[in-house]
């Protein structure tokens, strides 16, 4: 399954990458008198209520969502990491504080705050990516604070200590390297989550603005013409799904890996 | 067990009064003025500071702030923006819905998870198993956003067996049910799996099956049973994730419930029944995660001593 996932993983980077050259239509360009027309030979997906290629679109939303990904994914897991290595590390005081921080975030079911945070912040793709790292970086801190509260009474965690070495340095050099499989888990199924949240909140107009190409706005457009251009909502879901299930095969692939207890 | 549900209580109020405040401070997050967010750009400026006072605006923060949990502790959220009723109102007139849609999506869910997950247990390693768990990461995957319009398009508008939106009957809530609970279907069914499959491990199965039980009856009388508690679990867990459902599932099919209204209050920039909706949702999360404790230490004594 993690080869499938990695492949699927690998076609939508390629896409993002390269998805310009891939479709003679440029995403925004309008052609009004052939709006909401279905899949032809000339467009493959079809045209969708302002007479845009699908496929163009869809291929221009595929870099919104991995930037949006990598970029929640890469934001959460430093400051999870620095958290949580920090309340396990130090523990007293400065896991209180962190913990309870924690707690209050965890109060907050799914997406929950990440839409309140939009709500108010305004709708941008900026915000989105804020308010998603706001929540994103919890499990990340958990994760390391478990880690980081088993690795400082290790013996080569005291030996480093004994030989003079800084907080900082036991950290970064002996404590996170033992979280490191657990946290690229961790890291490829929040990516996964994080293009779902991102779309979710684009289909509830809360995310990247139109006419800027995401899935979620597309796949929002398309249910007002659920009865007379159904493509206009098949195509968007299907790749969000599809790369979302890609993530999923590999994320649950490494965790067999890194945890073999857990395949059984 | 009176201390137990008492000290647990005791550990919420902490989590419930960060969630209050953090709610709190959203609407302090706005950029530029609130009131005029809320007003547009052609209020004059007797508008915005008439709204200013309205909402407390014009308060030292440590005072609104105060006022605000006051308000709480009586169960006043303030009053709508857009229509002047209370928030509480607002809410109480929706509470019913969600509620009616959030257990029908979990009672769809363990119908189609529970049947699943012992046909995968039972037989595993086997094509059933890795079709049913196939099956079950699709439906992970498979956002709701999504799986709702396409349930709409087969069973509304090609086969017109169910209305596409809105309440009334039955039939109504037969598609928001099934499109809330695809994913928490998809989660239980792999629960299910791995926890039969760790009884089935147990001694007392192999017993049973020593005794002359058929390995049907042993699964069925003996296994399923404590399998359960782990899944029973989940379900309560998951409540909070079908309750965020909701406000996809209910804008989606036009469902008149407490997550519309939320996405209806952001669109108005109400932010005082915005905050009301976030709190109740939230708060709601915090009990029923409460409860589940709760309820797994009632079922599992050793869970009381942790």
């Amino acid at each position: 399954m993690i080869r499938v996932g990695l492949l699927i993983v690998v076609i939508a980077a390629v896409a993002a990458l390269f998805g310009p050259l891939l479709t003679p239509y440029d995403p925004a360009s309008q052609e009004l008198a052939r709006r909401l027309e279905g899949p032809s030979l000339s467009h493959p997906l079809g045209l969708d209520e302002l007479g845009r290629d699908i496929l163009a679109r869809l291929l221009a939303g595929t870099r919104i969502s991995l930037l949006v990904g990598l970029a929640v994914v890469s934001m959460s897991s430093v400051v999870g990491m620095l958290m949580g290595s920090m309340a396990g590390y130090f523990g007293g005081r400065v896991d209180d504080v962190i913990s309870r921080v924690i707690d209050v975030l965890m109060a907050f079911p799914g997406i929950l705050l990440a839409i309140a945070l939009v709500a108010v912040l305004g709708p941008s793709l900026t915000n989105v990516v804020l308010a998603l790292s706001v929540i994103g970086w919890v499990g990340y801190a958990r994760l390391v604070r478990g880690q980081a509260l088993r690795a400082r009474e290790l013996d080569f965690v005291q030996a480093a200590r004994a030989l003079g070495a800084g907080s900082g340095r036991i950290i970064l050099k002996h404590i996170l390297p033992t979280a490191m499989p657990s946290i690229v888990v961790q890291a490829t199924l929040g990516m996964a989550g994080a293009i779902i949240a991102e779309a979710a909140l684009s289909f509830l107009g809360l995310g990247v603005q139109p006419p800027t190409p995401s899935w979620g706005t597309m796949l929002d457009a398309g249910r007002s013409h659920l009865f007379d251009a159904p493509h206009l909502t098949i195509f968007p879901g299907l790749a969000i799904a599809l790369l979302v299930l890609g993530l999923n095969f590999v994320g649950d692939g490494l965790r067999d890996r890194v945890d073999p207890k857990l395949a059984k | 067990m009176i201390r137990y549900l008492v000290r647990r209580l005791l550990l919420t109020l902490p989590v419930l009064l960060g969630v209050a405040t953090l709610v709190f401070l959203l609407i302090h997050l706005v950029p530029g003025d609130p009131a005029r967010s809320m007003l547009g750009d052609t209020a004059s400026q007797e508008e915005i500071d008439q709204l200013r006072r309205a909402l407390g605006l014009d308060q030292p923060l440590l005072v609104q702030y105060q006022s605000f949990l006051t308000g709480l502790v009586r169960g006043d959220l303030g009053t709508s923006f857009r229509n002047g009723n209370p928030v509480t109102l607002e809410i109480r007139d929706r509470l019913f819905r969600t509620f009616q849609l959030a257990f029908a999506a979990m009672f769809v869910a363990m119908l189609i998870a529970i049947p699943l997950g012992i046909l995968a247990a039972v037989f595993r390693g086997t094509a059933i198993d890795h079709g049913a768990m196939t099956l079950a990461l699709v439906g992970i995957s498979m956002p709701n956003f999504w799986l709702g319009p396409l349930l709409a398009i087969l069973f509304a508008v090609y086969l017109g067996w169910l209305p596409v939106a809105g309440t009334g009957s039955l039939a109504h809530l037969v598609l928001p049910a099934v499109t809330l609970g695809a994913a928490l279907a998809a989660i239980l069914a792999r629960m299910t799996r791995a926890s039969l499959l760790e009884e089935l491990r147990e001694l007392y199965v192999l017993a049973a099956r020593a005794r002359g039980l058929s390995r049907i009856r042993a699964i069925v009388r003996h296994a399923f049973r404590n399998s359960l508690i782990p899944v029973v679990t989940i379900i309560g867990l998951q409540f909070g994730a079908v309750l965020t459902g909701t406000i996809i599932t209910e804008t989606i099919f036009a469902w008149p419930g407490v997550g519309r209204l939320l996405i209806q209050a952001i669109n108005f920039r109400d932010y005082p029944l915005v905050q009301g909706c976030i709190l109740f949702i939230s708060f709601t999360y915090v009990m029923m995660n409460l409860l589940t404790d709760v309820t797994y230490g009632l079922l599992d004594p050793r869970i009381r001593y942790d």
